[in-house]
């Protein structure tokens, strides 16, 4: 065992660390180590045990077989306050915040300084203390934060901060960001690396869990690519590219660029005339948006997420009645006729959070998959289910969707990301739309889920569907795309080609004149 | 993997089984400090609950007193069944109905009312009629509830909680002294009218005379299987668990969780009445403001529907048991040379007290035997959420709270 602590020991060593759940192998004997002032990234697909291995790390599991060691020397971690007491900070790809307390409060819960003042006897909260120090780590790293604000009504961006703000309170000296840039804008996103910069040059050591090639290529010093609970190589930034670790990702040569032939648009299908709607706070999120989807084409709206897209969406698919304008699907006006008028006129929704809207997790495939057409026969008749139709429903688009990970009886809860998403796009590909309206489809998704999605889009394309693509992905939206609308303020503000450059639509997106292209 | 079906329904029978033995124990334990002798008082309100009719050595006299014995366990557990539906279902659509009491009760009113009027009707006919209004009005006045709910965002606890009293003041009024509905023989008592004897529900066993099991259990029963078949085979039941899994998912889906919110509350409004109606017709006959105010099936009922898992059998199975307990602590049916009588009403307080805390907690399940938590109401869900830690730990949709969790047993 080493004992002597030399610049060249590695702050983190995990060591053939094997995590089991019953039979299932999430973790396989991964190696895995860290130095001070080193980003590492840990990249692979949904469920290929990046969490898994960082919850062994900070103790919510604990591992079946291998060790940890800290500083060179074996640790034992059973609980997040051994991972805190051995300076392991965590930034979750959830945040966990009391919603109503300040900022301040937030990051000192837990750990508050309570020394006796001059007016406050011992064990009361140093407000101004707490508040001192907040204000001097968020100073030294960069990270802009209101400290007197309350959690929720900051941003998203500053509840991140805050949540790294937190672990470096708790002198953290190895932190583990999972998935940190799910949430962010891409302003946000540049923020955090600047952050993650300084962070680095300070010393601290930091573990970068991400799905996304682009960004780890970006920050990363060293990358580890998880596949199916497998280490399956550990490579430097130099040389690497999105093609080579894709590979890795994936098992195999991943094609980046869609194929797609040129479209054939035929009549339009889906006509929106000054559409208004208000959000769920009543302030007015769509704003007079007009636009028109024909058959045969993918036109996708593009813009800073909280422009008014959720909401244009739902006015449109009858989940969220507008105010005023119109929608009509082929003829059909079915403005604020809600969702089974949408329906029936022929619109499916891939909607834009499988878990929350578009899957009801304990339901089986089976009867998720019945979600839309439950009401008709075969699958009801005069009220009454008739399961065996249920069955032979899932069992058709399991097979048809390849949808792995269980059978008509399954709780969706227990598929992976991927596969639930397949089962969100096999449910309203099979009900046969006019429109598909396909909102952040491919959103938390791997590299071979968001290939089958795109090529799933076109091919409804090709089938002559109209398809309406609401994406904040700039990458994804230029692939598919044969028109791209960009929204601003709830209003459809310009219209490019697919050939538009990354600047054009920048400057769109945030509200700039643009010369049509 | 995915375990079995059989092991999943094991799990699914054992956990309240642990439950319910584990507050035997409590209890027991009660009885020891208290200087009473644990498997003898048991063994004395085992018998008092008249289970021992089922073992065919008791003969003779005892088997009489113990077929009495078994048709009160009956006829208490079958209301029971009702109001334990009452509440399971609302906890199906995700709502926690507290009202099944004041459902209950003005049922009842509506049940001795229309019971004790229009005498010259066809008795059969009038029977039905009234046990019909009694579910209905039930239903109207659960529903109240629903349609704030949707309307107005109002809690169904509190507003349920709030309709109680309304019933239970009304109703106290309506029989009291000079109240509208006093009977006209009652002199002085709070008390209603007597339905006359043609019109009470028929005994099918034992002897009317002395509260023979009349068909309600019957109709408990088949309320339960009705129960079963629209959550499990219906358009409407599909709904009902949609909204109560995922309410933006079902309204996503085209379906209106106000409606959902409103249809079913309605439903546990018309199981209670239905509990109100049997008991009525079955064996009360009159209503007093007494009875009124002291009468606790509707919330019994969430007790049983706590324990049965919101499951029709497991309703069924939890009312049995609470009926015999029931029944089995009531003085008159105990041997006091096993157990002080005063003391035995007390015990199935602290019993029944026991078994909603074992079960609100799962307590017993989840540090003891290292078994998963159930997950919501209803079935376990726990192994598929261990699951999905495992296979796709980075989805948005995990609870925080739950990957905090540590697994259980480990």
């Amino acid at each position: 065992m080493r004992t002597a602590v030399t610049d060249t020991t590695p702050v983190l060593d995990l060591r053939a660390i094997t995590k089991k759940f019953g039979p299932v192998v999430a973790n396989d004997r991964v190696d895995f180590d860290l130095h001070a002032g080193e980003v590492h990234a840990l990249l692979g697909e949904n469920g290929a045990g990046k969490s898994t291995l960082m919850s062994v790390l900070y103790g919510l599991y604990s591992p079946t077989s291998g060790e940890i060691l800290v500083d060179g020397r074996p640790a034992k971690i059973s609980s997040p306050n051994d991972a805190i007491a051995l300076g392991i900070g965590m930034v979750h790809q959830h945040f966990m915040f009391i919603p109503v307390m300040t900022v301040t409060e937030n990051i000192v819960l837990g750990n508050e300084p309570v020394k006796a003042g001059p007016t406050r006897p011992a064990g009361v909260l140093d407000r101004r203390t707490a508040r001192l120090r907040v204000q001097e780590l968020s100073d030294r790293y960069g990270l802009a934060v209101d400290p007197d604000a309350r959690i929720e009504d900051v941003s998203v961006g500053m509840q991140q901060r805050v949540e790294i703000l937190r672990a470096l309170y708790r002198s953290a000296r190895i932190l583990v960001l999972d998935e940190p840039t799910a949430v962010l804008t891409a302003q946000e996103i540049t923020e955090l690396m600047a952050v993650l910069e300084r962070l680095k040059a300070d010393g601290t050591a930091i573990v970068f869990i991400s799905h996304k090639l682009g960004e780890v290529l970006a920050i990363a010093d060293r990358i580890t690519v998880l596949r199916r609970g497998r280490a399956v190589g550990t490579v430097p930034r130099a040389g690497a590219t999105e093609q080579s670790l894709a590979r890795m990702v994936v098992g195999r040569d991943v094609i980046f660029r869609v194929h797609k032939e040129p479209a054939h648009p035929e009549l339009p299908i889906l006509t929106v005339e000054d559409l208004h709607a208000r959000d769920d706070r009543d302030l007015e999120a769509v704003r007079g948006a007009t636009l028109s989807v024909r058959a045969g084409e993918i036109v996708a709206v593009a813009g800073v997420e909280g422009n008014g897209q959720s909401e244009l969406v739902q006015a449109i698919t009858g989940i969220r009645e507008p105010t005023s304008g119109r929608v009509e699907v082929d003829g059909i006006d079915i403005t604020g006729r809600g969702v089974r008028a949408a329906t029936a006129a022929g619109v499916a929704h891939i909607t834009e959070d499988r878990h929350r809207v578009g899957l009801v997790l304990p339901f089986t495939l089976a009867e998720n998959l019945a979600l839309r057409r439950y009401r008709q026969p075969p699958l009801s008749r005069h009220g009454w289910l008739n399961l065996k139709a249920f069955r032979a429903l899932a069992e058709r688009l399991i097979d048809a969707f390849d949808v792995r990970g269980g059978g008509p009886e399954t709780p969706a809860s227990a598929l992976s990301g991927g596969n639930q998403q397949k089962l969100c796009v096999a449910r309203e590909i099979d009900s046969d739309p006019k429109l598909l309206v396909a909102h952040q489809p491919t959103r938390g998704l791997d590299v071979g889920a968001i290939e089958f999605v795109h090529s799933q889009l076109i091919d409804q394309r090709d089938a002559g569907k109209a398809v309406l693509l609401v994406s904040l992905e700039s990458e994804e939206v230029r692939a598919l795309a044969d028109r791209i609308l960009v929204i601003y303020e709830g209003k459809i503000v310009a219209e490019f080609s697919p050939e538009a450059t990354d600047e054009q639509l920048g400057i769109a997106m945030t509200g700039g004149m643009v010369a049509a292209a | 993997m995915k375990p079995s079906r059989l092991a999943r329904t094991g799990r699914s029978v054992l956990i309240p089984l642990i439950t319910v033995l584990s507050a035997f124990v409590l209890a027991g334990l009660v009885m020891l400090v208290t200087g009473n002798h644990p498997l003898s008082s048991y063994g004395a309100i085992f018998d008092g609950t008249g289970l021992n009719w089922l073992f065919p050595w008791v003969t003779g006299q005892n088997r009489t007193i113990a077929a009495q014995d078994l048709q009160q366990t009956l006829v208490a557990a079958a209301p029971l069944v009702l109001t334990g539906l009452s509440v399971a279902f609302a906890f199906r659509v995700g709502l926690f109905n507290i009202g099944a009491q004041g459902q209950y009760t003005v049922a009842s009113v509506i049940a001795v009312w229309i019971g004790t009027i229009w005498g010259g009707m066809n008795p059969v006919l009038h029977i039905v009629l009234a046990i019909v209004l009694a579910a209905l009005i039930g239903a109207v006045w659960s529903a109240l509830a629903g349609w704030l709910k949707a309307n107005t965002g109002a809690h169904e606890v509190i507003s349920t909680i709030m309709l109680n009293w309304v019933a239970i003041w009304v109703a106290s009024y309506l029989f009291q002294e000079g109240g509208p509905l006093q009977g006209k023989q009652a002199l002085g008592n709070p008390v209603s009218n007597t339905i006359a004897g043609n019109l009470h529900l028929p005994v099918i066993w034992g002897n009317p005379e002395l509260q023979g099991l009349d068909v309600g259990v019957f109709l408990a029963l088949i309320a339960a299987a009705l129960y079963w078949a629209i959550i499990r085979r219906s358009t409407l039941g599909y709904e009902v668990r949609a909204v109560g899994h995922n309410p933006a998912a079902a309204t996503a889906s085209g379906m209106s969780v106000a409606r959902s919110y409103i249809v079913t509350m309605a439903i546990c409004g018309a199981f209670a009445g239905l509990a109100a109606g049997i008991d009525v017709f079955g064996w009360e006959f009159q209503v007093s403001s007494t009875t009124i105010s002291t009468s606790e099936v509707g919330f019994l009922g969430i007790a049983v529907a706590l324990l049965g898992r919101n499951t029709a059998i497991g309703t069924v199975a939890a009312a049995l048991l609470f009926g015999a307990l029931e029944t089995g602590t009531a003085a008159i049916n105990l041997n006091p040379s096993a157990i002080n009588p005063e003391l035995a009403p007390q015990l199935t307080l602290i019993i029944e007290g026991l078994v909603v805390l074992l079960v609100s907690t799962d307590l017993i399940a989840v540090r003891l035997l290292g078994l998963p938590r159930k997950v919501g109401w209803g079935r376990p869900q726990a192994v598929a959420a261990a699951r999905r830690d495992t296979l796709a730990a980075d989805d948005p949709a995990l609870d925080p709270a739950e990957a905090l969790r540590p697994e259980p047993g480990l």
